[in-house]
């Protein structure tokens, strides 16, 4: 029978080729903008750490001293704080990390000095946040308490300076210390770079900076504040730094620390543990609204800096406004379509063809006009990325279409035009047969 | 025209009717917001500076440690002064459309209670001031000794240029001239007002506030140095910039060029923009494309309501209708049906504004947009069904004889 049904869909297309082609237009250019816009959003809500990221928390302590009825802690912290959780060392894994630009210099190679972004971190960085190695690997943690000068570099970065090659052992120059090469990244890219965002919620939805690449030279804590002295940012300040870029002891936020929390017991003590230290430094005056504590997961964290840049959301509501108007477009020329063929209906129902096999023909037919617009709208999909990726914005080299999202343009597609067949499907089903036969 | 029977005809077709309606409706609602969104990216591309941009560069450089400042200050701007075509070189820490290292938050008190909101500090060397082309329309401009030396990030005090829209944010209604503001101990007093200086960022933190800018006078140093202003004639300056990369390679081969920081001010401002440019260019095609997906659902649904009505048309003709009466009668249908979904795009389009004031921080959508959404829509109705009821029209009246 459906085979039957497929026979006379696609001899009723071809009669009237131009509504046929507008039909499957239409779909094809709401389906191309929607599953465009989709993909992104997919892309960049997505969890930059499947399967480990519900156990990985981001400890907030409101260390300004100002008085004032401050909701939300500052989003990093200062040393003594940061110091402080992290020395606890209560957590499964603990790490802090902070970025700043570096001048490197490859002693080996006669390429001009760069300013590369250097992330200083514990050896927990690592492990923490499952980041691949192509050689070599992480420093050890008493690397961290010996103030190792050793460095790990980013797959990028080794592919500049060394051709991709085994560059473990090799020395670098950051500014003016040496650092021996102890690991080279294997491509790694998390969208967004979860472990420094933080600022999301003043940044007025332009957050597409959350999703650059890493930094391509990674460093002991210890050893980075040491190479780079005076060359770091604050978050905040809630009076001017003493040294500007010396920032151990100013009253200066800069310092953002993660924790690994592998059950809810751990969460629940981890959390308390905070909340303790807080009203502890309340007492000592250091901190004066102890209740600003906060202990979020990696993805709340995410949500709460709105990471999806404001931009994107719109495009997307846009393009599904978009996709809603060709929804409403597709119904009234199905509609039309069916309806025009009254006459045939009328025949086939007087012959004995059921309600319900003149709705699954029709809605056979519609399916068709869906999957020809879904093939359409795969082209658009497929060229609407491709512009993505030409934007000058951070998250371009993501925009690819995935398995899923390749499947789901099928299914957008041919569920749009089913359910816009199915109104003027019934209504074709509800043809009167008498009627249509006496005007024959 | 009688309007009774077109609408007696509707209530047979009250399914298609509505369809077209409601297609209507939401183009109704998303043409007045794109159109909305438009306007508002328009108008932030089209920020005024204050500032000379045609005839300015930028040039920034780093990799050299604060001890050796002073030293690649002098030897930069020397070198860059020997380029053929230089007006003047002088040194910046912020840049409008640039890098932004100056903002900090004020208070206008010395016990930091009131706060006055966050700002631009554009911290400049002798000659900034002038190269950016600061108009000063209060107070006097600043003097030779106002540059004073300086260790910390800001000189811990220094009589500064303030813009008028701080001015009057700061201080409503009374005179700026004379008066303090705070960063933290540190004090600054307003000697001239100026009437704009854009923020580096405009429109990163909310509206009303991309003229919070003042101008501290300071001289070279570590906390002030790697941030060159160049200027030029504008025909130059492209130029001038390409030989200034040039020749810090041979004044001071040891520092790092920052490329991001090396443009020119009017491919910074391109560039800041871009994106606002890309959004303004895809919400045109989605308005374009949204007409044109409407258009053709009025064309092809109207052609069908001719081709369903041939023989009542070719009977209406028969006993005395004209041509004329045929084609208006189409218009006439057409202009009920989309009259229909204007009313409820309306408040659609109200709705959806406040979905997108609410989400997005948009303003409310000026009454305007809906007249003008509405004429659009009228138009394009017209427009799409005149096609089919030219045909109606056409229809000859011995139709009405035929097959019955």
């Amino acid at each position: 029978m459906f085979g039957y049904y497929l026979d006379l869909a696609l001899r009723s297309l071809k009669r009237n080729k131009v509504l046929t082609a507008l039909m499957v237009l239409a779909i094809a250019v709401g389906i191309g903008a929607s599953m465009t816009t989709l993909t992104v959003m997919h892309l960049l809500s997505g969890d930059p750490l499947p399967g480990r990221s519900g156990s990985l928390f981001y400890p907030q302590v409101d260390s300004n001293p100002t008085p004032g009825n401050y909701k939300e802690p500052l989003d990093k912290l200062d040393y003594p704080t940061a110091m402080d959780i992290l020395n606890a060392h209560l957590a499964d894994r603990q790490t802090v990390v902070v970025d700043s630009p570096v001048k490197l210099r490859a002693p080996d190679t006669q390429l001009p000095p760069l300013i590369p972004s250097m992330l200083s971190t514990t050896s927990d960085f690592f492990a923490m946040f499952d980041v691949p190695f192509r050689y070599g690997g992480a420093w050890h943690a008493e690397d961290d308490d010996k103030h190792a000068r050793v460095a790990v570099i980013s797959s990028d970065l080794n592919a500049k300076l060394f051709n991709g090659a085994n560059s473990v052992g090799r020395t670098l120059r950051l500014r003016d210390t040496d650092v021996r090469i102890v690991g080279v990244l294997a491509p790694w890219r998390p969208a967004p770079q979860f472990y420094t965002v933080a600022g999301g919620r003043f940044a007025a939805g332009k957050t597409a900076d959350f999703y650059s690449k890493t930094q391509d030279v990674f460093t002991p804590f210890t050893s980075g504040l040491e190479i780079n002295d005076g060359n770091f940012y604050q978050y905040t300040c809630w009076h001017p730094a003493p040294t500007p870029g010396h920032l151990q002891n100013a009253p200066c936020a800069w310092l953002g620390v993660w924790v690994q929390l592998n059950n809810p017991t751990k969460v629940a003590a981890f959390k308390r543990f905070l909340d303790g230290y807080a009203a502890q430094q309340h007492a000592l005056g250091r901190v004066v609204r102890p209740q600003n504590t906060r202990l979020r997961s990696l993805m709340e964290w995410l949500d709460f800096n709105g990471v999806v840049p404001s931009d994107v959301r719109l495009q997307t509501w846009l393009a599904f406004a978009f996709l809603a108007i060709c929804l409403f477009n597709t119904i009234g020329l199905l509609l039309a379509k069916f309806l025009r063929r009254s006459g045939e209906i009328g025949v086939r129902r007087a012959l004995g063809a059921s309600r319900g096999a003149i709705f699954a023909q029709c809605l056979v037919e519609a399916g068709i006009v869906g999957l020809l617009g879904g093939l359409g709208g795969l082209l658009l999909t497929l060229a609407g990325l491709w512009v993505v990726r030409s934007q000058p914005v951070a998250f371009a080299d993501l925009a690819h279409l995935d398995g899923s999202m390749f499947l789901l343009t099928f299914a957008l597609a041919i569920a749009t035009s089913l359910v816009a067949g199915l109104l003027p499907a019934a209504r074709a089903s509800r043809v009167a047969p008498g009627l249509q036969l006496k005007t024959l | 025209m009688q309007i009774q029977p077109i609408l007696a005809a509707l209530r047979r077709h009250r399914l298609a009717s509505l369809l077209i309606g409601l297609e209507i409706a939401l183009a109704c609602a998303v043409l007045c917001n794109a159109c909305f969104l438009i306007a508002n990216r328009v108008q932030d591309i089209h920020v005024q500076s204050g500032i000379d941009e045609t005839s300015l560069a930028s040039l920034k450089i780093s990799g050299y440690e604060d001890s050796q400042s002073v030293d690649i200050n002098a030897r930069v701007t020397a070198g860059l002064r020997a380029i053929p075509g230089v007006q003047s070189v002088s040194v910046l820490n912020s840049i409008p459309f640039g890098e932004r290292r100056g903002t900090s938050g004020i208070t206008t008190d010395a016990e930091g209670q009131h706060l006055g909101g966050v700002i631009e500090f554009y911290l400049g060397g002798p000659g900034s001031a002038e190269a950016l082309g600061l108009h000063v329309v209060a107070g006097r401009a600043l003097q030779a000794d106002d540059y004073q030396p300086f260790t910390g990030v800001f000189p811990s005090s220094a009589p500064v240029l303030m813009t008028r829209e701080l001015a009057e944010h700061l201080w409503p209604g009374a005179d700026p001239l004379g008066k303090p503001f705070w960063l933290d101990k540190w004090r600054y007093q307003v000697v001239g007002i100026i009437d704009h200086l854009v923020t580096p960022d405009p429109g990163m933190r909310g509206a009303g506030t991309s003229g919070w800018s003042v101008f501290v006078p300071g001289q070279p140093g570590p906390m002030l140095s790697g941030n060159y202003l160049i200027k030029a004639a504008p025909a130059d300056i492209q130029r001038v910039l390409r030989d200034a990369r040039e020749a810090i390679a041979i004044v001071a081969p040891d520092v790092v060029l920052d490329q991001q920081g090396t443009q020119t001010i009017s491919d910074l401002r391109e560039k800041f923009f871009q994106q606002d440019r890309v959004m303004t260019g895809m919400l045109v095609g989605v308005i374009v494309a949204l007409l044109m997906v409407t258009a053709l659902g009025i064309v092809g649904l109207a052609s069908f309501w001719v081709q369903q009505r041939r023989k009542q048309i070719g009977i209406r003709r028969a006993i005395g209708a004209t041509r004329h009466d045929i084609l208006s009668y189409f218009q006439t249908e057409n202009f009920l049906i989309v009259t229909g979904g204007i009313a409820l795009g309306m408040v659609m389009a109200f709705a959806l504004n406040l979905l997108l004031m609410k989400f997005y921080e948009l303003p409310r959508l000026p009454l305007f947009y809906l007249p003008v959404g509405a004429v659009v829509l009228w138009a394009l109705g017209q427009l799409a069904v005149l096609g089919p009821a030219l045909k109606a029209a056409a229809v000859p009246p011995v139709v009405a004889t035929r097959s019955v």
